[in-house]
């Protein structure tokens, strides 16, 4: 009889902590490169104010977070841009803004540039510095490799398609670009602003320039006067209900602000 | 060789072990004919070749240019770190102090375990502005064959001293009888001798410098064009799948998997030259 009692005793354990793992609720996040790091570190605190919730963060661009949402593969799909007029099907939320800064060498004397001149530049019409005000030599063009979102709203400002672009180097994420642009004083690329004024304040020889007159800052991004830049967004499939809508509630509220701006990012206006 | 009953266990194990590794490789062209299907099958193999430019959500997807960019640095590196490694062994084996010999080599077999990474972003950091003082952008054709250069060169080195090793030493007892001199032994005597086994070597540094990512992606500068010049940036079949498969979707992903396919083909190509050339022919 006693071995009996034990083996329902353990039987009805087991099934316990079975039913407190099936309570265990997932998340999973895909898509946007930029706004990953962001997503871990919301992630990280939703967990800890949330027991028993786990989220899963993997990045692979905004087009995967796009379609993974679309999918059901992710519950949430991580885009770096404004959802597209075919994508308007799904619902996107804000998180917070990132605006994309043209950046030159620290010793380019050049001092700003305006928008015809950035695309004669990106076009090939230009090659030269001394052409817009700057020293004799060549104009080192840094692109983005296509499918980028930062890419996608370089080009859609400008009005230009990626195959008009003549670049002299292709890259991949931002920390390329500026490394790519400390390296060598005629180059000129685009990357997020937050990533560029974290890298300039701490020595990298890189400078930003302004647009429009607008200098290229966190805080003009955050009002609204810096005219390239760009929403990250979060994105589902249907109207967000249960654990996905308080997620995303809690990455848009003032308490997450500080982990926005730590990612150089700018939060929503509270 | 008679079989005995003691070994047919180990004959199924490698029996066995055979059939799995052919099965890989089966199983990856397979899938990378299964990945770019879709877009092989709506605008054909022939419009890779023929198409003006690489603009796959343009739908123009010509990846000839990035074909000879990719034989461009492999086939450069293989040329220059040849002679180096050769030298490098030579010297080490026959012509080097004791004292400096074991911690050269040491040091060459050292330089094999780096990673690709590193190496990448001592050339962007350190090579491609270098370059980019004497002639913009730095990034280059040039950058990515001496990155590749520094990869092989002890693949290269370490393979031909093992050949070198290998040679029997009644060879050299022969060429001594003869009162050759030590440079014509190893001209005349050693180097033929070891042919087949140098050339396995340098092959295999050329499908490892043709298959290498990571370093020539961060200094060869990505521009998908058919190299005219040493400075021109360039881009490899690898790097194109590296940098844009993570944002890829669709057609633009399947033609990836096609950058994949024509890649594999390269090295089938090299693997079957290298059983010609390095055919079965020990110490001839």
């Amino acid at each position: 009889m006693f071995k009996i009692n034990q083996l329902i005793a353990s039987v009805l354990m087991l099934a316990i902590t079975s039913l407190t793992y099936a309570a265990d609720q997932k998340l999973v996040l895909t898509g946007s490169s930029t706004i990953a790091p962001l997503a871990v570190e919301l992630g990280k605190r939703f967990e800890k104010l949330n027991p028993g919730v786990r989220v899963d963060v993997q990045s692979g661009g905004s087009s995967r977070g796009v379609s993974d949402a679309r999918s059901g593969l992710a519950d949430i799909g991580m885009a770096s841009r404004a959802l597209k007029d075919e994508e308007k099907d799904l619902k996107s939320f804000t998180i917070a803004l990132d605006g994309i800064g043209v950046i030159l060498h620290k010793d380019n004397p050049v001092k700003t540039l305006t928008d015809q001149q950035v695309i004669d530049i990106y076009t090939g019409k230009i090659t030269n510095w001394r052409d817009v005000g700057g020293k004799d030599g060549r104009i080192t063009v840094v692109n983005k490799a296509e499918g980028r979102s930062t890419l996608e709203l370089f080009t859609h400002y400008y009005k230009l398609k990626n195959s008009d672009i003549k670049a002299q180097v292709v890259i991949g994420d931002n920390q390329q670009g500026i490394k790519t642009v400390a390296g060598n004083p005629g180059a000129i690329g685009y990357v997020s602003i937050g990533t560029a004024e974290f890298e300039s304040g701490n020595g990298t020889p890189i400078k930003l320039l302004p647009m429009e007159g607008v200098a290229a800052s966190v805080e003009n991004v955050r009002n609204g006067s810096f005219p390239l830049s760009r929403p990250l967004n979060l994105v589902t499939k249907y109207v967000p209900m249960g654990l996905v809508k308080q997620f995303i509630d809690f990455t848009r509220s003032k308490e997450v602000a500080d982990l926005v701006e730590a990612q150089y990012f700018v939060p929503l206006p509270h | 060789m008679s079989r005995s009953r003691t070994d047919q266990p180990l004959i199924s194990v490698l029996a066995i072990s055979a059939v799995i590794a052919a099965a890989i490789l089966l199983l990856i062209l397979l899938f990378l004919l299964r990945e770019s299907w879709p877009v092989l099958n709506k605008v054909g193999i022939l419009r890779f070749f023929t198409d003006d430019g690489w603009y796959p959500l343009e739908a123009r997807f010509g990846l000839a240019p990035m074909l000879w960019a990719t034989l461009a640095v492999g086939i450069g590196a293989v040329l220059v770190a040849t002679p180096l490694g050769l030298a490098a062994t030579l010297f080490t084996r026959f012509y080097a102090p004791r004292w400096l010999a074991l911690p050269f080599q040491r040091m060459v077999a050292l330089l094999a375990g780096i990673p690709s990474v590193v190496f990448g972003l001592w050339g962007l950091t350190v090579l491609v502005p270098f370059i980019a003082a004497f002639e913009p952008p730095g990034a280059s054709l040039l950058a990515g064959i001496l990155i590749l250069t520094i990869m092989i060169l002890p693949t290269i080195a370490l393979t031909a001293d093992a050949a070198l090793a290998a040679v029997p030493e009644h060879y050299l007892r022969g060429s001594a009888a003869l009162g050759f001199s030590r440079a014509t032994t190893i001209l005349g005597v050693l180097l033929p001798a070891a042919k087949a086994g140098i050339t396995g070597g340098i092959l295999l540094a050329a499908a490892r410098a043709l298959g290498e990512t990571m370093a020539v992606l961060m200094v060869a500068g990505n521009v998908v064009q058919t190299p005219t010049s040493l400075f021109d940036p360039i881009r490899t079949l690898t790097a194109n799948i590296a940098l844009e498969m993570a944002y890829a979707t669709g057609d633009h992903r399947a033609s990836l998997f096609v950058s994949g396919l024509m890649l594999m083909g390269l090295v089938l190509v090299l693997a079957m030259s290298a059983s010609r050339l390095g055919g079965g022919r020990l110490h001839g």
